[in-house]
């Protein structure tokens, strides 16, 4: 009963629940870092980290902190967390965070863990905010690879930098679709991805306030 | 549910924040600590990386040369003198220039490249031939572009006038049009050209549109790149301001007097 | 002065915060249905980032930046890695602020922007401009007007973007592309047709 719970918090928010395709957040960073396949994991595992992180340590003072410091103490932990994990980048995978540069900073202003600390760490007890954060976290990361994999495929015809269609620039037949290497290309791909999942779940589909009358039809009865 | 049992009292309220914000504090430092060494050492191997990019350019040219047989030297810009108490290892000419004690602003109407202040000292890497004389000279280059900075390298000959090479290794200006800095057919046009004139006067540049061949700027000027007035104003900047009495030239007038 | 309007016209066409860069898209695209809302959170933007960008420069240049405590003596002092979490604690202090001075000065603005003011302190277009505006080395007039000119620029494209929104309410949409999925659609193709602004520079 308990552990159904926590699975859900894990499994809800890739399809039921996601963050960009449903639930609007995170889509600033997730547009220009999704030029090529590493960049994007890059950027998944930092804000799964950051989610997960962030999730934990505001849910242990969830019951001390008052509501008029609430925001200021949330960003404070976010942001020294987002400090920590460009310091970790900048030692560890040096060239990715020259790529990733000014994006790894808006971590702290990404939606997604501003609002999953208010909606579910600050009501919620450690392990399930965890599980929440690292839930959103592998959401968020399913369509960054997935935009991130489409574009440096057909943008460069590789992948994770390795030739997979050679271009005709090295010499093979690929013609590389240079749209993919522009921002306006993922969202394309997300519009796609929305309209594929909505189309399997119904229940996800934007209803409008009201519906306009189709007047032909109704003469035709 | 929880927020009644929360009390709203400013002590508390201070009290938490506090503590939140020493946490943190302690977290940050203490992460900036232990990570700085792998940082420093990723900084230095990138620029390493950044320097075999002139060299890859170089060889293609016909001049071999590896980044062993190079000699790193620090030089005092002002006097054109080795500086024989900073190691080129450690050196770091981007941190030394927003650094008050170790870099000058530049007057206004001298700042041709737009860079604001300088370091006192820059890093130069030479080759040598077999009788000690210099045979190469590379010069770190920087300035403004369009809409971002521009870091290069300028390699000459040992008369410290004819250009090998000039690349730039960072820039974030628009691609397919300032951008066009880094494609291969303009960096192409750099070879061979003068720095200086029969005068002695720094003539090297880019022109605004292209260049009339056959005309006296042929010698020392490359085509604009059409498209990117901005950036190729930058260039133009940067090359006169580094090859200026603000820049390496009192250095280049100690080469060509045979003590590089 | 061409500096200036360089600045003023690459970051409200060429450089457009939210269709170049795509910061801000969260509240972009969820308050994008009706162009009066639209223009009451573009007009919030505009005051916020003139505003907040101009003085993070202040604080950057003067206390945070290698070497800025050389007035007060202290040269070697490098406080740059605070640097995030300064602008943030400014950003939301300028929006408590604001919200304060238009509540008791500008009542009639206020009441307009309503909700909208608070929920701009997590924009990521206001933390990105200013994060641009550092990375340029921006002077004090040119962050003015650099910061004036990204918060035009959104402002800008989410009254576009309301705009064709409301007319596609009368569009024959598939269930599962309305709404959002359409939004990314127009927002992809409008960001297409600002690129076309790159001719300028």
């Amino acid at each position: 009963m308990v552990g159904n719970r926590y699975w859900n918090s894990l499994v809800t928010p890739l399809i039921g629940e996601n963050p960009i395709t449903l639930q609007i957040l995170g889509i600033c960073s997730a547009l220009a870092v999704t030029t090529t396949l590493d960049t994007a994991l890059v950027m998944s595992g930092a804000v799964t980290c950051v989610l997960a992180l962030s999730g934990a340590s505001i849910s242990l003072i969830r019951r001390r902190v008052p509501r008029s410091v609430r925001i200021i103490v949330q960003i404070t932990i976010i942001a020294s967390l987002v400090i920590v994990v460009d310091q970790v980048l900048k030692a560890f995978a040096f060239e990715i965070s020259l790529r990733l540069s000014v994006f790894v900073g808006l971590i702290v202003t990404n939606c997604i863990v501003l609002g999953r600390a208010e909606a579910f760490a600050m009501h919620n007890g450690v392990l399930a905010s965890i599980l929440d954060g690292i839930g959103n976290g592998l959401g968020y990361s399913l369509i960054l690879v997935l935009v991130g994999a489409i574009r440096e495929f057909f943008g460069h015809g590789s992948l994770l930098g390795k030739q997979i269609l050679w271009t005709t620039a090295q010499g093979g037949g690929f013609d590389p679709l240079h749209l993919m290497l522009l921002p306006p290309s993922a969202f394309f791909i997300i519009g796609g991805i929305i309209w594929f999942i909505r189309a399997r779940r119904p229940e996800q589909v934007d209803r409008s306030e009201f519906q306009i009358r189709d007047e032909l039809q109704e003469e035709r009865r | 549910m929880d927020e009644n049992t929360i009390s709203e009292d400013p002590i508390h309220a201070l009290l938490l924040v506090l503590g939140v914000a020493v946490v943190c504090a302690l977290l940050v430092s203490t992460s900036a600590v232990t990570l700085r060494p792998h940082y420093a050492a990723n900084l230095e191997a990138h620029r390493l990386a950044q320097l075999g990019s002139i060299l890859g350019a170089l060889s293609e040219r016909g001049y071999e040369v590896s980044a062993q047989e190079v000699e790193s030297r620090v030089v005092e810009l002002a006097g054109g003198a080795y500086s024989e108490k900073l190691d080129p290892s450690t050196f770091d000419a981007r941190t030394a220039a927003v650094d008050p004690g170790n870099s000058i602003a530049i007057p206004a109407d001298r700042d041709v490249a737009h860079i604001k202040r300088r370091a006192k000292h820059a890093t130069v890497y030479l080759a040598r031939d077999g009788s000690g004389n210099v045979d190469l000279l590379i010069l770190p280059v920087r300035g403004s572009g369009y809409q971002s900075s521009l870091y290069g390298f300028l390699a000459l000959e040992g008369d410290a006038s004819t250009v090998v090479a000039l690349k730039f290794y960072e820039q974030g200006d628009t691609p397919g049009m300032g951008a066009r800095i880094q494609d291969p057919s303009w960096e192409a046009l750099w070879p061979g050209k003068q720095v200086y004139d029969d005068t002695g006067t720094v003539r090297i540049g880019v022109a605004r549109g292209k260049v009339s061949p056959g005309s006296v700027d042929a010698e020392h000027m490359v085509d604009g790149i059409s498209g990117a007035t901005r950036t190729s104003r930058g260039v133009h900047g940067l090359l006169r301001f580094w090859l200026g009495d603000f820049g390496f030239g009192p250095y280049l007038e100690r080469v060509r007097r045979g003590e590089g | 002065m061409s500096d200036l309007l360089d600045i003023l016209l690459s970051s409200v066409f060429i450089n457009n915060l939210a269709l170049s860069f795509f910061l801000g898209m969260c509240t972009f695209l969820a308050v994008s249905k009706r162009v009066d809302t639209a223009f009451g959170v573009g007009l919030a933007i505009i005051c916020v980032q003139t505003v907040t960008v101009p003085v993070n420069n202040l604080i950057y240049v003067y206390i945070l930046a290698p070497g800025a405590l050389s007035w007060a003596g202290l040269d070697d002092v490098d406080l740059s890695f605070l640097s995030l979490i300064a602008f943030i604690g400014v950003i939301a202090a300028m929006v408590q602020v604001l919200e304060m001075i238009l509540e008791y000065r500008i009542p009639r603005l206020y009441r307009a922007l309503g909700i909208f003011l608070p929920l701009i302190t997590v924009n990521c277009a206001i933390l990105g401009g200013t994060l641009f505006m550092v990375e340029r080395d921006y002077t004090f007039v040119e962050s003015v007007v650099y910061g004036f000119g990204t918060g035009t620029g959104w402002a800008l494209a989410i009254v576009l973007l309301a705009a064709i929104r409301e007319r596609l309410k009368y569009s024959d949409i598939p269930d599962g592309l309305q709404g959002l999925g359409m939004s990314f659609m127009v927002v992809g193709l409008m960001s297409l047709g600002f690129m076309a602004f790159s001719g300028l520079g």
